[in-house]
């Protein structure tokens, strides 16, 4: 089964290699991961997309954990989580297929961030169901290149409504 | 004041209590090795290998119980000392390797010896440091004592720049270290615990399965005291061999691939396994699905990755042996109160039955060739009493002599028992000879291993390390012929060694003492004759060639399935393959 991991691990060099020699030298998988700094300069926030039986995902777990530069390891799937992921998408726009093109990022509420004659660059953020639907509604037109982040998570807050103020931390 | 790096390095170790230091130099490092030079009260012992320096290291601390510490140079020193950090890894030796780098401003750059130092030992060590400022160097060094020796102890790399042991840095030594990510659980949880108290009590035939973690935590009293109140049976893995005194009635001896025939009934049939700091080895569970099929597991161990690995378990307890048995111990004083003879007695019944069934055992016809079961055993028996340091190699000769050394006290048996790493023996043996210059330092051998570090010799006579090293010389990868007989029909790729040297010429070359026994009834002599002599000594004690090593579970069987004997047509070939008389062997060798 699919979980995600979310990781705060030291920011500090060679971090980010532990993590994944851990993971290849083990044969775990990783779908994706995706890092950066969070808004403490010393940490960094990893999600790691991964799969497994139980069996599996308890070891990668504890060896995430047993990693002397992790500090903290949680899974997600344990909890209830909110995941987004952002796709760019440049696709070959022939004069008859730019409408198609506009009313689909449209209906995704994604956005043109660069266009040319014969291209569209398209920004789309969404759960993976959404970002994949899309992509498969543009492959007609021809996909030109793609990247996407990787999967980012987070758990929910709890709606207890002593909970439910979060601190104002970071600005929109 | 001001100090170098390579001040502050020695000022450290001093600090850290190290007395021995296990080393080769090279270019990135002499600034280190010129204070060294300067300095008193650390012994520089200067190898001829570094793989020699890591091994020793290593033999050191599992003889000590104090991290090992060696220091080689960049690259090729570095690349060197790769397997012996990849075998402390594997049997959790606390050792704090220190290696050269090429300065700061090079690195990346495909220096001279430059390795990617931090990447070759990643997947090797507990931890790993680069120190790119010499006002890091001391906190570095700190931490890296600390992670090396805590929780679940290994190998820790701490990798210096040229330029960090050049340049000055006020020095001050911390008082502790406090790392985040960090923090071993020693104490086990109380519920827990209560629970294996209750399984305890109830269970039938119940069996210790005891490994290394024993001995790191010092709990071999604990287990004593455990087994002895609840008249527990103790299987031992390869490397807790010690940690529970081996003529105990209650000692099973090994378990595992080439364990006693006993010990492997009895945790296949038990219905509940006692798992102490062992970590259920593919070589202990043969296959994993047929482990103990009717038991109940406990599993303690200090680190939580241990436990569920490859087995299910049923109470968990991660936390330091010692602590969590004296725990145990203590609910089950007040639970149980006393006696559980009776209710073990049809268990014990059943093992005695067991023990009489299959003993170890081997034929020595007193004017045939040597057999090397007889060798080690009388090895054992000429020794005990000097409670000697036993290291081995790897095979045959390292499982016969888990196999006959009952050893009485834990932290006297140095092998390689994870990696397997052949050439183990001789330096570990020597490590421990460092430390313990008026102990009896035993190191039993194959012809093959040995000559993967025989160069250590040198640095053997040189420094004064009176190692006792018995070649078991079979003119075979022992093992690996035993394999090919098993499973391979017989066909001996790649495993005959009878271009073996002459090692008791091979001593002498090195300065050292070489004996040898060619016949049975020279055992016995030759073997006081080594314990007698004061340097290093090569005793070359030609054996059988086509001994099997038994019981064997071949790779991936079922612990209760073993081999006991070669078949009946395996011990005609081996008969027919054997028939050299020790003078014929004296004639091959020294032709
Ligand atoms: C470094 C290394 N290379 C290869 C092996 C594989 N191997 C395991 S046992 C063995 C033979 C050991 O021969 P010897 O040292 O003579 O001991 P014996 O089995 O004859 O007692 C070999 C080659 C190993 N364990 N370690």
């Amino acid at each position: 089964m699919e979980h995600i991991i979310s990781v705060t691990v030291e920011n500090k060099f060679g971090v980010l290699s532990r993590v994944a020699g851990l993971f290849s030298g083990r044969g775990f998988n990783i779908e994706s991961l995706s890092v950066a700094p969070t808004l403490d300069p010393t940490m960094s926030m990893m999600t790691i997309v991964t799969s497994g039986d139980d069996r599996i995902i308890e070891q990668i777990v504890k060896q995430l954990n047993k990693l002397i530069d992790v500090i903290k390891v949680v899974d997600l799937n344990e909890t209830e989580f909110v995941e987004r992921e952002t796709a760019l998408i440049k696709v070959h726009t022939k004069a008859e297929d730019r409408a198609e093109a506009l009313r689909i990022t449209e209906i995704f509420r994604a956005n043109i961030i660069d266009s040319t004659p014969s291209t569209y660059t398209i920004e789309v953020t969404g759960d993976i169901k959404k970002v994949e639907a899309m992509i498969n509604l543009l492959q007609p037109l021809g996909i030109k290149e793609l990247i996407r982040t990787g999967r980012v998570a987070i758990a929910r807050e709890s709606i207890r409504p002593a909970l439910a103020q979060p601190k104002r931390v970071a600005k929109e | 004041m001001k100090l170098t790096g390579a001040e502050i390095f020695v000022e450290c170790l001093k600090r850290e209590g190290v007395k021995t230091l296990f080393a080769l130099p090279g270019g990135v490092v002499l600034k280190i090795f010129d204070v060294l030079y300067q300095q008193k009260g650390l012994d520089v012992i200067l190898t001829r290998h570094e793989q020699g320096a890591g091994h020793m290291a290593e033999g050191y601390a599992k003889a000590t119980g104090r991290p090992g510490v060696a220091l080689v140079t960049s690259g090729p020193g570095m690349s060197n000392v790769v397997t012996a950090l990849v075998d402390a890894y594997m049997d959790s030796v606390p050792l704090v390797c220190f290696s050269g780098q090429v300065s700061t401003n090079m690195i990346g750059n495909d220096a001279f010896q430059e390795a990617d130092n931090i990447g070759l030992s990643r997947p090797c060590t507990k931890y790993n440091f680069l120190v790119k400022d010499v006002n890091d160097l001391a906190v570095t060094i700190k931490e890296a004592f600390y992670i090396a020796t805590t929780g679940r102890p290994g190998p820790v790399l701490v990798d210096i720049p040229k330029d960090v042991s050049m340049n000055k840095a006020d020095f001050t030594y911390p008082g502790s270290v406090s790392i985040r990510g960090y923090n071993p659980t020693y104490e086990g949880n109380k519920w827990q615990i209560k629970q294996a108290a209750e399984a305890i009590a109830k269970a039938k035939k119940p069996i210790l399965y005891i490994g290394g973690g024993v001995v790191f935590s010092g709990a071999s009293e604990e287990v004593r005291e455990l087994a002895e109140m609840c008249q527990i049976p103790v299987d031992m893995t390869l490397m807790a061999l010690g940690a529970f005194p081996g003529e105990h009635p209650l000692s099973m001896g090994m378990m595992g691939m080439h364990g006693t025939y006993w010990a492997n009934m009895a945790v296949h049939y038990s219905d509940l396994v006692i798992a102490v700091g062992s970590r259920f080895d593919d070589r202990v569970t043969g296959k994993v699905s047929e482990f103990c099929p009717h038991a109940k597991i406990i599993h303690i161990d200090i680190d939580p990755t241990s436990i569920k690995k490859n087995i299910h378990v049923d109470i968990p307890i991660v936390g330091d042996c010692k602590r969590v048995l004296r725990e145990l111990i203590q609910v089950l004083k007040a639970t149980v109160n006393g006696d559980q003879k009776d209710l073990r007695k049809p268990w014990w019944n059943q093992i005695h039955e067991w023990q009489r069934a299959h003993p170890l055992t081997y034929d020595q016809d007193s004017n045939g060739p040597i057999k090397p079961q007889h060798a080690i055993k009388r090895l054992y028996e000429l020794t005990k009493d000097r409670a000697p340091i036993v290291s081995t190699d790897v095979g045959q000769h390292q499982m016969w002599s888990a196999q006959y050394f009952k050893l009485s006290s834990p932290r006297r048996w140095l092998t390689s028992g994870g990696l397997g790493t052949m050439g183990f023996g001789f330096p570990a043996a020597m490590g421990a000879q460092a430390a313990f210059p008026d102990k009896l330092v035993l190191c039993v051998a194959g012809d093959g291993s040995v000559q993967m570090n025989m160069q250590e010799m040198a640095t053997a006579v040189v420094h004064k390390l009176p190692v006792k090293v018995i070649v078991i010389n079979n003119r075979f990868h022992g093992m690996v012929r035993q394999w090919q007989d098993l499973f391979y029909e017989g066909r001996y790729s790649s495993s005959d060694l009878s271009t073996t040297p002459d090692f008791v010429k091979l001593a002498e070359a090195y300065g050292a003492v070489g004996l040898r026994a060619k016949k049975v009834s020279d055992l016995d002599t030759v073997i006081k004759e080594a314990i007698a002599t004061d340097g290093p000594v090569i005793v070359d004690v030609p054996v059988y060639p086509y001994e099997n090593c038994y019981p064997m579970i071949p790779a991936g069987g079922c612990n209760h399935e073993m081999i006991l004997a070669d078949s009946p047509e395996l011990k005609k070939k081996m008969e027919a393959n054997g028939k050299v008389t020790p003078e014929d062997k004296d004639t091959v060798l020294t032709a």
